[in-house]
């Protein structure tokens, strides 16, 4: 990283302010993140391969990708449908749904956890009416997709809202006045310039779901290869003190959230250097 | 031209909203969806912790365990958060104000936690500081107790919540450019002056907001601290960690109760957010009179 500041004799401190930055960055994000990919560099590529392939680790690779795929998929659809009621339309409590949007985020995931867990038990709330319809949630894989499903809430909600506000009126009623209906000028119109958004906001659902660990291990049942989570089983590695082991599974969840940033990233891009739309 | 955009007009009304039906479908979807989701969720953990009455709830919350937690989730939250704004505003200072290459890199970089279980954040420092860790002999040497510890929950907490305070800031302070900060330099002022007396006052409700979310999630932290924190009862157990331990232990009343404080903690951090947001926006429709 270059320092080159280009107003550089206007305000003090960049020296300073960025070695510091750098500094304290090191210590507490790039150094821990750096040691986690030296310490795979202790295994031969056939070992890494042996752990990643294990019956055990694809299970639960597969169990928190998939499922974090599929709730990022309802998140998406579902968030689609919020932002558009709590944007467009004027309903009583409107302002309220719109401030609990972001509970999932504020509210901590051990709490979500066991409040999802009881609400979707046998005899909760929710859990003993699809009982009786014989749907079983919590401990089976459809409790981490509720689980993922929740923690997802905010991300396409809050990433489409500004776009949506900020959308011109002008050119859906342009769109109308040429002749379109109003699910052509949706599907035409408004949809494409709502497409970086919403894929933004579910991509961050989708890597979030992927990574969560409070709100989904205790709804989750924890079955080795039905329902364990893949950083449940870096915990249960940490714990044999297979330490190779967990650090093998966080490796690829790591590059896997490497890849999701740069695909947010480049979709930013993509939103920026198109036509504007106001 | 003006007698078609008269003929246009009544249209225009109705332009850009739908069939009645399809409006209540969607509203009713979204009212179903988050009460399912956010509604009924928050509202059990209250139900739940009350269920055996207001006397069962309150000796739940001041059992000596409980009262630890406390202590030790306000401790970690104290300095993380501390630490967290330290950092934010030097960090907001260098990328807000100046123009260097690689911004972007460094923005996505601070952001980087975000990204990362919180699983994997607990882990790095495990390997950092474990009895086989890189640096775990060493400090077995010199007696030095990170892991298992305070210290260890206070990295890990740190580390999950390092974006916030500059996040909240970096937007804010490069909306508000730098001329306000020259004028003080070109009369005078030294540039911690400056700092203090100029940039800080303008980006209060910015700082506050940040440090608002930091303490959120510093206090609601779980997965990193559980793989750091080794549990040990009444001196390393969090409030989220004692949530776990309680609920595991079919004592619901008291994980319950417990978990009301960190419902509450929630409800209280999204009214607060919701009053700062107002005003940001306020200061921000100042900037652009």
């Amino acid at each position: 990283m270059t320092a080159r500041a280009g107003r550089r004799d206007t305000l003090p401190g960049f020296g300073l302010t960025m070695g510091l930055t750098l500094t304290w960055l090191s210590i507490i994000i790039l150094i821990p993140l750096a040691g986690l990919f030296l310490k795979t560099f202790e295994l031969s590529l056939a070992e890494f391969v042996g752990i990643v392939t294990s019956r055990r680790t694809l299970n639960a690779l597969k169990i928190s990708f998939g499922l974090a795929f599929a709730a990022a998929l309802v998140n998406l659809v579902m968030g689609g449908i919020v932002v558009w009621a709590l944007v467009r339309y004027r309903f009583p409590g409107r302002r309220l749904f719109d401030a609990i949007v972001d509970i999932p985020f504020a509210l901590p995931t051990a709490v979500a956890g066991i409040a999802l867990t009881s609400l979707f038990a046998r005899n909760g709330w929710l859990g003993a009416p699809l009982a009786e319809l014989g749907i079983k949630v919590a401990f089976t894989p459809l409790g981490i997709f509720m689980a993922m499903v929740f923690i997802g809430i905010p991300f396409v909600v809050r990433t489409v809202q500004p776009v949506l506000i900020d959308l011109d009126p002008e050119i859906e009623e342009a769109a109308a006045s040429l002749g379109a209906d109003r699910w052509q000028t949706i599907r035409r119109v408004i949809l494409p310039s709502l497409v970086p958004a919403l894929l933004t906001g579910f991509a961050l659902a989708f890597a979030r779901a992927v990574g969560e660990y409070g709100s989904v291990i205790f709804i989750a049942g924890n079955l080795p290869n039905v329902s364990e989570i893949a950083p449940l089983l870096i915990v249960i590695r940490l714990a044999e003190f297979r330490y190779a082991d967990a650090t093998a599974i966080a490796v690829v969840m790591l590059v896997a959230a490497f890849l999701v940033i740069l695909v947010v990233n480049r979709l930013q891009h993509w939103a920026q250097t198109r036509i504007p739309v106001h | 031209m003006s007698e078609s955009a008269i003929q246009f007009y009544p249209e225009r009304a109705t332009a850009r909203s739908e069939p009645w039906l399809a409006r209540a479908i969607i509203i009713g979807l979204t009212m179903l969806f988050l009460t399912v989701f956010v509604v009924l969720p928050l509202a059990i953990v209250f139900v739940q912790a009350f269920s055996h009455g207001a006397g069962a709830y309150f000796a739940a919350l001041t059992e000596p365990e409980s009262l630890s937690a406390i202590r030790l989730t306000l401790a970690v939250a104290a300095i993380s958060v501390g630490l967290n704004l330290m950092f934010g505003l030097i960090a907001a200072w260098a990328i807000a104000k100046f123009e260097f290459r690689g911004k972007s890199v460094l923005v996505t970089l601070i952001d980087l936690p975000f990204s990362v279980s919180p699983v994997i954040a607990g882990l790095v420092f495990v390997l950092l500081f474990g009895a086989q860790g890189t640096l775990g002999p060493w400090l077995q040497r010199h007696d030095i107790q990170i892991l298992f510890a305070v210290p260890g929950i206070a990295l890990a907490t740190t580390f999950v919540t390092f974006p916030f305070v500059s996040r909240a800031l970096i937007p804010l302070m490069q909306e508000q450019g730098t001329l306000e900060e020259e004028a003080a330099l070109s009369l005078g002022a030294s540039g911690l002056q400056t700092f203090f007396r100029v940039t800080l006052p303008n980006i209060k409700w910015g700082v506050l907001y940040g440090v608002l979310l930091c303490n959120a999630r510093a206090m609601g932290e779980f997965g990193a601290v559980s793989v750091v924190s080794g549990h040990i009862r009444g001196e390393t157990n969090t409030m989220p960690l004692l949530v776990e331990i309680l609920y595991n232990e079919y004592q619901f009343v008291a994980a319950f109760a417990v978990a009301s404080l960190l419902a509450l903690l929630a409800l209280v951090t999204l009214v607060a957010k919701t009053v700062l947001e107002r005003h940001l926006d306020q200061g921000r429709q100042t900037r652009d009179d």
